[in-house]
Formats: structure tokens, C-alpha cells, sequence
């Protein structure tokens, strides 16, 4: 976690921002460094705060890199639906309220739930198929 | 005003009963609209309540009192609250102020971020499939929004089975569920009296979705029902995935389904038969809802009132 994660609203702010970061690499094609993200990016992020970012989405394992220099290069770990589909597990799981945000099927159940679901749908019913 | 701007407070306690007659015995669309609509109602005028009560603690302030060239003697003989009172009333309307906006705030940002992430899902058709063993399903509001579905769900159900799942999470997107469910939690967020309505309407936006979901595949309730036991069977199954219970808080305990979750719930309310249309409930709703408004409407002229007789 970044140093200032206690922090909710910059928290948020930088999820927005490894949106934009994982934009620019799926863009460049090529692994970049670092610097050269924040070239890409031109704006207020600074070179610490990319490379913060961008170690914390290759933890996420959402970034591959390999060394260069004296930094790392690193580019987008799979296509752009793949991408898509870890950002739905991985990224979106970190928002406070996104329970109540996404409408899920089913939630979990306790045990006490699940005896009782058993009794209503009734012993002969092929749930554990 | 001695009465009428305390009556939405204490009407705000009819939110725990009301909110489970609604959830369990009235039709599912109508209740989310019945009990959206309270909270809204119920949380504006207990605020507006406070607002008022913290009023007649502000003009006892001598400087205010000379602005608006209130009598301080007049106030303090026909004003009915104690100013121990208007103090707390002022307090507590700080919180609900502050609570309500921070929930506001956030909400709007998840909302904002997951339809960004919807737009960024490759789905033309509005459905995307995650390649991922654990059995999960999800609406994703957006412009327009995404159902998102995992394989290791996909591979638990059958094709009737997957087409049950698919219309009951476009019956969220295509009905704006997170937005009765925003709303209601708005309320509840500004006084937590209400909040058993915010918990009743996250249940009863499920119950419509499964209903829409019978009507709009076969018709067969019963199938639903399974459908939803089928996929919470294999969610508990798969390890990992800690349970989310959000609807523990249900009060009462006069059947073995009045402490259960929601699966239970959802799926024992599916093989009964489905609820008629009563009008009882949404009259009650009416007549409590009207209540408040009138007494807050009541109170702010008791308050005009006294502001003319102490700037005479």
C-alpha cells in the first residue's frame, strides 16, 4: 500500500489513475519505464507516484516487467479483454462500497442458510451436480 | 410546533416494523418503490425537523436575535423547546448533514467508477464472461451497464439455468435498482433510524429482479428458485470467497426464515405463491408519509409564527 493510503479520497483518486496508467501502456505496445510513462502521461503525476503505481498493479499482477537499465520496463500482462476481466476482480474489489454498487445473484450463505436452503428446495433436488 | 416537529422522529420508528411487512408481504416492485420512497420522505422531514428545533436554539443567541430584530424575552417565553434541546437537535443535525453527504459522495464516485469500468468491458452484447473458475455473477451499472459472469458459474448452471441468471441481472440494469438502493441508503445515511428500510429495499430489488426473471424467461418460479440455490450452493462451495451477509439485520424471530439471509428468503418467497397485489400496505406508507410532511409543514409555520410575534 502507498504511504498515504489512510487517506480515502486519494485512494480513490488513484485508482482513476491506474486506469490511465494501464491506458498508456495498452497504447504504447512496447514496455515502458517509468519515465517514460509519465512522458506519455504529461500531466501532474510525479515520478515517484507512477512508480508507486505502477509497482502496485504489478503486485495486482496486472503488469509484467522485465529490467532495463536502472529501472523496469513494464508492459500490460495479457490482451485487452483479459485486462478487462482481472480489473473486474482485482480492481473494483478494493472499492468500499462496491457491494452496494454491483447487484450480485447470489451472496454467500452461512451455515445456517445453506441447511435451510436444502430443506426448501428439498432432499431430492440435484444442487451439487 | 410543540408536538408536530417531533412526530417524524418518532415516526421514524416505524421503519424496522414497516420495513418487513413491506419486504416479506407486498408485491417486490411495489414495496421498492414503497420503501425507497420512505426513506427519502421520512429522512427529509426528520432532518427538517432538526433544522427547525436547532432554529429556535440560534434566535436565543442575542446577536443573531438583534439581526433578525427578535424579541429575546418573546422567544424565550413562547419558544416550546428547551435550548438543551436545540443544542442536541443542532448537533444532530451536523451529523446527519455530514453522513448524508459523505455516503452521497461516494456513492456517486462508485457509480461514476464502475461505469467507467463498464465502458472499458469489451461486451457488445452487455454480457461479459470472466474466465474464472469461482462461480460468480454480477450487474455492473453503466452507460449502459454490464452483466458480468464468471465460467465456473456458467458451468454450474444449464442453459434454462443461464438464461434465469442473464434476465435477472438485466432486470437490475434495465430498472435502475442501484438507484432505489442509493436512495434508501441516502436516508438511512442521514437518519440510521431508517436504516432497516435501506436493508429491506437491497432485498426486495433481488426479489423483483428473480420475479422479472420468471416472467420474462418461463414463467416457472419454481425453476428460478433452484437457479438461485443451484448458484448459492456453488458460491459457499468454492473456497476463498468469504460470505457476504448483508441481511443478518432483519429483526424478529417468528419463523426459522425471520433470521436468514437472503438466498433463503429470496428462494422461499419464490415457491410460495406470488404476492397479490394489496393496497393496504402502500396506504399505510401513504398516511405515515403524509403524517410527517404535514407535522414538518406544521412545525415550520409554528416557527414562522414565532419569528413574526418576536420581530413585532
Amino acid at each position: 500500500m502507498v504511504a498515504n493510503s489512510h487517506e480515502p479520497g486519494r485512494r480513490r483518486a488513484n485508482g482513476e489513475r491506474e486506469a490511465e496508467i494501464l491506458a498508456v501502456l495498452q497504447e504504447a505496445g512496447t514496455p515502458l519505464t517509468p519515465g517514460e510513462v509519465v512522458e506519455h502521461l504529461g500531466d501532474d503525476l510525479t515520478y515517484s507516484t507512477v512508480v508507486t503505481i505502477l509497482s502496485r498493479l504489478h503486485t495486482k499482477q496486472l503488469l509484467t516487467r522485465t529490467p532495463r537499465g536502472r529501472a523496469y520496463a513494464y508492459s500490460p500482462v495479457a490482451d485487452e479483454p483479459g485486462l478487462a476481466a482481472r480489473r473486474m476482480r482485482g480492481v473494483l474489489d478494493e472499492r468500499p462500497d462496491r457491494e452496494a454498487v454491483l447487484t450480485r445473484f447470489v451472496d454467500g450463505l452461512s451455515s445456517a442458510d445453506e441447511e435451510l436452503l436444502r430443506h426448501l428446495l428439498g432432499p431430492e433436488q440435484d444442487l451439487d451436480r | 410546533m410543540h408536538v408536530a416537529v417531533y412526530l417524524p422522529l418518532l415516526l421514524s420508528l416505524l421503519a424496522a416494523p414497516g420495513a418487513r411487512i413491506l419486504a416479506e408481504r407486498c408485491e417486490p416492485r411495489l414495496a421498492t418503490w414503497l420503501l425507497t420512497v420512505s426513506a427519502v420522505v421520512l429522512a427529509a422531514a426528520s432532518t427538517a425537523s432538526l433544522a427547525l428545533l436547532a432554529v429556535t436554539g440560534l434566535i436565543r443567541i442575542p446577536p443573531l436575535a438583534a439581526i433578525g430584530h427578535w424579541s429575546l424575552q418573546v422567544v424565550q417565553r413562547d419558544d416550546p423547546a428547551e435550548l438543551s434541546v436545540a443544542v442536541v437537535a443542532g448537533v444532530l443535525l451536523a451529523a446527519a448533514a455530514f453522513a448524508a453527504a459523505r455516503m452521497m459522495g461516494r456513492r456517486v464516485r462508485s457509480l461514476a467508477r464502475a461505469a467507467l469500468d463498464a465502458a472499458c468491458v469489451p461486451a457488445p452484447d452487455g454480457l461479459m464472461i470472466l474466465d474464472d473458475p469461482a462461480p460468480d455473477a454480477f450487474a455492473l451499472p453503466g452507460l449502459p451497464g454490464r452483466v458480468v459472469v464468471s465460467t465456473g458459474m456458467l458451468r454450474v448452471l444449464d442453459d434454462g439455468e443461464q438464461r434465469i441468471l442473464l434476465a435477472h441481472e438485466r432486470a437490475h440494469l434495465d430498472n435502475h435498482h442501484y438507484l432505489f438502493v442509493a436512495l434508501a441508503q441516502f436516508g438511512a445515511a442521514a437518519n440510521p433510524l431508517l436504516r432497516p428500510l435501506a436493508h429491506a429495499a437491497t432485498y426486495t430489488v433481488e426479489r423483483w429482479a428473480d420475479e422479472r426473471a420468471a416472467a420474462i424467461t418461463t414463467g416457472d418460479r419454481d425453476r428460478v428458485a433452484r437457479t438461485v440455490g443451484k448458484a448459492a450452493l456453488a458460491v459457499r462451495r468454492t473456497p476463498g470467497r468469504s460470505p457476504v451477509l448483508g441481511m443478518i439485520g432483519m429483526i424478529g424471530r417468528r419463523s426459522p426464515l425471520s433470521g436468514a439471509g437472503p438466498v433463503p428468503r429470496r428462494v422461499a418467497a419464490l415457491l410460495a405463491p406470488p404476492t397479490g397485489r394489496r393496497i393496504a400496505p402502500a396506504l399505510i406508507t401513504a398516511a405515515v408519509l403524509l403524517a410527517a410532511v404535514v407535522s414538518t409543514g406544521h412545525a415550520a409555520l409554528d416557527l414562522h409564527f414565532l419569528l413574526e410575534l418576536a420581530g413585532a
